[in-house]
């Protein structure tokens, strides 16, 4: 699958919240979207990723 | 007969009219001599559908001249669209304060302000706020100054903290929200929920502002369909690392020009 524009291997099935952790994010602080979809904060222990999705990934830095 | 605005105002001039000339009998004082959108002092021959400003300094004129005059420096057409476009702008601390002025004088026809907080001494260092406003409530301070800026906007405000639950009561009426709150974990959950829970609003946030380091690392992306980022993506505020005026309103300007590009429809960024 292809995150944040780069192509990386991974296991088809994997959750959103998996994929978050083996990459170190913070879920709190991030937002994602898989194929120009949302996925709710809710649904990232659920959500499954299949190959050739692509995902972004943005978080945030504090400060105002 | 040339058919022309004037300070708002339809008027016909005559076959081969000049700026310079028609401004004099329009106002004999006139000091400042806009077309369309450029102050000059040439005098070049008109055109139909030209649009002049004459104004003479020290002299306020009726209100609704006064509003035309306020944007008579604006690019043609831009007043127009942007007065029938409502933005909302979650936060003002630095960005949020900042982009309300900004989106005020470009003439923004409905501003949504949101926060939860008083203005203190901490923030005088970036944020839009004046000694006098020690103690207020952010929104109650920022809809004062923006009155100031352009009485012709309407503004709204909400002193609350969003969070999932209110946020889409709060500004699902947008066509652009400005994220502009500190916390991380704050700025990912009105992203998110607006996101999932809207269909058409399109949000501008601000990540990676603090400290001094240089200015051309701040910059727009558009990192989901309906979502832009501006700042650095990298630098916090952290024990260490300050917020400063110029590094925060830099950010800011980035998200006022995204929302003014978005409000005409213009999704590059």
């Amino acid at each position: 699958m292809t995150v944040n524009g780069a192509f990386i291997p991974a296991s088809e099935g994997l959750t959103v919240s998996q994929l978050l952790e083996q990459r170190g994010y913070q879920e709190s602080r991030i937002a994602v979207e898989v194929n120009r979809a949302i996925v709710p904060k809710g649904q990232y222990q659920s959500h499954l990723l299949h190959d050739d999705d692509i995902v972004e990934i943005v978080c945030f830095m504090g400060g105002d | 007969m040339l058919h022309i605005t004037c300070n708002g105002q339809p008027l016909a001039v005559s076959d081969g009219a000049t700026l310079q000339e028609t401004a004099r009998q329009q106002l004999p004082n006139a000091s400042v001599i806009i077309l369309n959108g450029f102050q000059t002092n040439a005098d070049v021959q008109l055109h139909a559908g030209d649009s002049i400003t004459v104004i003479e300094k020290g002299v306020m004129p009726p209100a609704d001249v006064l509003e035309h005059m306020m944007a008579a420096r604006h690019t043609p057409h831009v007043h127009t669209r942007v007065k029938q476009a409502c933005v909302g702008i979650a936060g003002l601390g630095g960005l949020g304060s900042n982009i309300a002025a900004m989106l005020a004088r470009t003439g923004v026809g409905h501003l949504i302000l949101v926060d939860f907080d008083t203005v203190d001494p901490s923030n005088l260092n970036r944020q839009n706020y004046f000694i006098s406003h020690l103690g207020m409530e952010k929104t109650a301070a920022t809809a004062q100054l923006l009155h100031e800026i352009n009485p012709f906007i309407t503004v709204e405000t909400h002193t609350v903290r969003v969070d999932a639950s209110n946020a889409v009561a709060l500004f699902g009426s947008c066509d652009v929200v400005c994220e502009a709150f500190d916390n991380p974990d704050c700025k990912a959950e009105l992203v998110s929920t607006l996101l999932a829970q809207t269909e058409h609003i399109r949000i501008v946030a601000g990540s990676g502002m603090a400290g001094y380091g240089s200015s051309n690392e701040i910059v727009t992306k558009r990192r989901m369909s309906r979502l832009y980022v501006c700042g650095d993506e990298t630098t916090a505020a952290a024990n260490g690392v300050g917020l400063m005026a110029p590094r925060v309103s830099v950010c800011a300007g980035h998200q006022a020009n995204m929302a003014l590009r978005l409000l005409l429809d213009i999704e590059e960024v």
